[in-house]
């Protein structure tokens, strides 16, 4: 039961589920490729941009929801649909405003909020992501008054009515890449000097490292896969409203975040699979107990697995997943001069 | 001095020192900038704030000068709203103050108290006197005697206050010290209330009503009306409470305890006094604050599900603008929040282009622009 076993099998496990995510459509119906995988995916990438910044960069920011907003709007209101501005551009074209208006927006919170850390991060990313949320509820010129609808997609996705899988490979492949882009960047030298003031700010600092900047930096980055979320999102649903990027949404890509695990990057997709399966099928079982538990008492039943997510597995499910290989490993007995702490945050 | 941006821990005093402002003499270029920026010099970045502050008393000043009865009472508003916002704020700046909790749940408790309250006077207090036929639906015309009004609040932020220190008790006490994960549970916690809440009370906003002794307005010197509960209720009792906290923060054991323990929580628990209770006291009396600013708010404004989310908004803006755990700066973050938001609404209209509707980038930019200069807040200290 060596470190070597639990990576195997961590790969293994990952090769499974990446083989499984390409077979998909040819397994499950059409229903649970849109219902569930797609959206798990759009919603596991813009958790992933939340944990890319707390594991990497020791920050938890509330304002993912809000970039991703922006880029959705953005999407929305460039395009042909109902209400908004009459543009209507080329979808591709106007993905790519969408990502860099976000990423711009991106930049800026993060200049403001990267000079305060911890919890302080915190209350001013999620003071940016509701502000943004009452901007698009004033500014019904952007927004219309019910929402942006019926938008156009680029000819890649189809028609996902018809025909959910172009869609579904489409958000597969770009959480994948999401994915991939993230845990390289984490292996240059600059998500290794991220990581470094994560951990020792002082230090960092003193060896000469541009805290701020590598903060704002990393913010940044973030916002751009936050934007990517957000045209997804915006695909997915077709149609974009304020209500889609109220807190309410913001709570739930942290609690997808926190249940998948906030300190590993595959937390992020078992996080919002996870939410995704909760959200369609606890209805179905959730017990009538009058008017505090049911079938439309959805929030209460994924605040109560928060909670308990929170006060017994700070790691989430990832989390979890280490847990049980440490205990292997205890069992089996000090091994090959195995020393039993593991570090907190998963790979350095 | 020297603003916590500037705070370099591996840059040694050399930088912390008052260097005379002489800039290009100095030897050590990094002690220049810092000495230029601290210095009473006009930098760039100092004349634009000022020129930004000249501009907005400019544009008041020309709004206010078009009609002043307006202004009176758009400012009355905006103090008005003020007042609301420190009664909610001080609360929850107090409980960070004192043990560094963030309570995300502020906002819950914030609805759930003005629930309470409107449920106690409904249930318990309306009495049908005109027979008025409500053909209109919804509407029912009930007398409330001042009884009606108080009682409910008094009841409802004994309860919440009670409520808060169950949170702390159970969910917090345990984990002291972590707070991303503290912040973590009353997120939770405010997701499983307003859930809770809106399965109790729905989704239409209501309203607590006001006592039918009370007038509706008051007649204010230069022929100002005012809503009197917003006037002088709401306003007198933020005075009030402000005095109080005041007090009970600078000339009582209790209060000198919780300044004690603000800065340096060990030392105090070591010298014999039992912290646990202190924390406790501080959580019930932050949360009453936020309940009682509920039974305010519902009867002011109205209670809706959302509400919650919008003060929990209002209380963070409110102590990032003054520095989270300082009174004081609660007063002067709530006076900031409440004044913009009651001028944005109104007078951002310039010539034909009415720019009301973009109001809240005003509220984000007052945040940015305070948190530019001071990124801990006006108030705000280094933990």
């Amino acid at each position: 039961m060596t470190p070597g076993a639990q990576r195997t099998a961590g790969l293994v496990l990952g090769g499974l589920a990446l083989a499984l995510a390409g077979l998909a459509p040819l397994i499950f119906t059409d229903f649970f490729i849109s219902v569930i995988l797609t959206k798990a995916l759009w919603l596991g990438v813009a958790a992933a941009s939340l944990v890319f910044l707390s594991a990497y960069g020791g920050m938890v920011s509330l304002a993912q929801v809000g970039i991703y907003g922006i880029a959705g709007m953005t999407y929305a209101n460039l395009v042909a649909a109902d209400g908004g501005s009459p543009a209507a551009w080329t979808p591709w074209v106007a993905v790519v405003a969408a990502i860099l208006v976000a990423t711009a927006v991106g930049l800026g919170f993060g200049a403001i909020a990267a000079r305060s850390v911890g919890i302080y991060f915190l209350m001013i990313t999620l003071a940016f992501s509701i502000l943004v949320y009452y901007f698009f509820s004033q500014v019904t010129q952007l927004s219309g008054f019910g929402g942006v609808n019926n938008l156009d997609l680029p000819g890649l996705v189809g028609d996902p009515v018809q025909d959910p899988a172009p869609l579904y490979y489409t958000t597969l492949a770009v959480a994948v890449l999401v994915f991939l882009v993230l845990r390289y960047i984490a292996r240059t030298p600059f998500g290794l000097s991220l990581q470094g003031l994560r951990d020792e700010p002082a230090r960092m600092r003193a060896l000469g490292f541009d805290v701020t900047l590598h903060r704002i930096l990393a913010f940044t980055l973030a916002a751009t896969i936050a934007a990517i979320a957000g045209v997804l999102s915006v695909w997915y649903n077709r149609r974009i409203s304020p209500g889609s990027i109220s807190l309410a949404q913001t709570i739930d890509v942290l609690i997808i975040a926190v249940i998948g695990g906030l300190y590993r990057l595959e937390g992020a997709f078992v996080g919002a699979l996870a939410f995704a399966l909760l959200d369609n099928y606890s209805r179905e079982w959730t017990p009538d107990v009058g008017e505090i538990l049911g079938p439309a008492r959805f929030n209460t039943i994924i605040g109560v697995i928060f909670l308990l997510i929170v006060l017994a597995s700070p790691g989430g499910l990832v989390g979890l997943w280490n847990d049980i290989w440490d205990r292997l490993r205890r069992r089996a007995g000090p091994t090959t001069g195995q020393v039993k702490g593991q570090p907190l945050r998963g790979e350095g | 001095m020297s603003g916590p941006a500037d705070r370099s821990p591996g840059g040694g005093p050399a930088e912390r020192q008052d260097v005379p402002a002489t800039g290009a003499a100095s030897p050590e270029p990094a002690a220049a900038v810092v000495a230029r920026r601290e210095g009473g010099r006009w930098t760039p970045q100092r004349v634009v704030y000022t020129a930004l502050a000249a501009v907005v008393l400019v544009w008041i000043a020309v709004k206010a000068g078009e009609d002043l009865r307006r202004f009176a009472v758009v400012t009355l508003n905006g103090l008005t709203l003020a007042a609301l916002f420190f009664v909610v704020a001080s609360g929850f700046t107090l409980i960070f103050g004192l043990m560094r909790v963030v309570n995300m749940a502020h906002g819950s408790l914030y609805l759930l108290g003005g629930y309470l309250a409107l449920k106690m006077q409904e249930s318990w207090f309306a009495e049908e006197t005109t027979i008025v036929p409500t053909l209109g639906g919804g509407g029912t015309d009930a007398d409330y005697s001042l009884a009606g009004w108080i009682v409910p609040l008094v009841i409802s932020v004994a309860i919440i206050g009670v409520l808060g220190v169950v949170i702390q008790q159970v969910f917090l006490r345990w984990n002291q010290g972590q707070d991303l994960r503290q912040a973590l549970i009353t997120i939770a916690i405010s997701v499983i209330l307003a859930d809770q809440m809106l399965a109790a009370f729905g989704g239409i906003s209501r309203d607590i009503k006001t006592p039918t002794a009370w007038p509706t307005s008051v007649l204010l010197p230069g022929e100002v009306r005012f809503g009197f509960f917003r006037g002088v209720v709401v306003l007198g009792a933020a005075l009030l409470i402000g005095l109080g906290l005041w007090y009970l923060i600078k000339r009582t054991r209790y209060g000198k305890i919780v300044r004690a323990g603000v800065d340096d929580r060990d030392m105090v628990s070591a010298l014999g006094i039992n912290v646990q209770l202190v924390f406790a006291g501080a959580f019930l009396i932050g949360a009453m604050l936020a309940g009682l600013g509920g039974v305010l708010g519902g009867t002011m404004i109205a209670l809706a599900p959302g509400e919650d989310s919008a003060f929990l908004v209002n209380s963070l803006i409110v102590v990032i603008i003054g520095g989270m755990g300082s009174l004081g700066g609660a007063a002067i973050g709530a006076l900031a929040l409440g004044l913009v938001d009651a001028y944005a609404d109104v007078y951002l209209v310039f010539g034909d282009t009415d720019l009301t509707n973009y109001s809240i980038l005003l509220t984000f930019a007052l945040l940015v622009a305070v948190l530019a200069v001071r990124p801990l807040g006006l108030f705000g200290r280094p933990a």
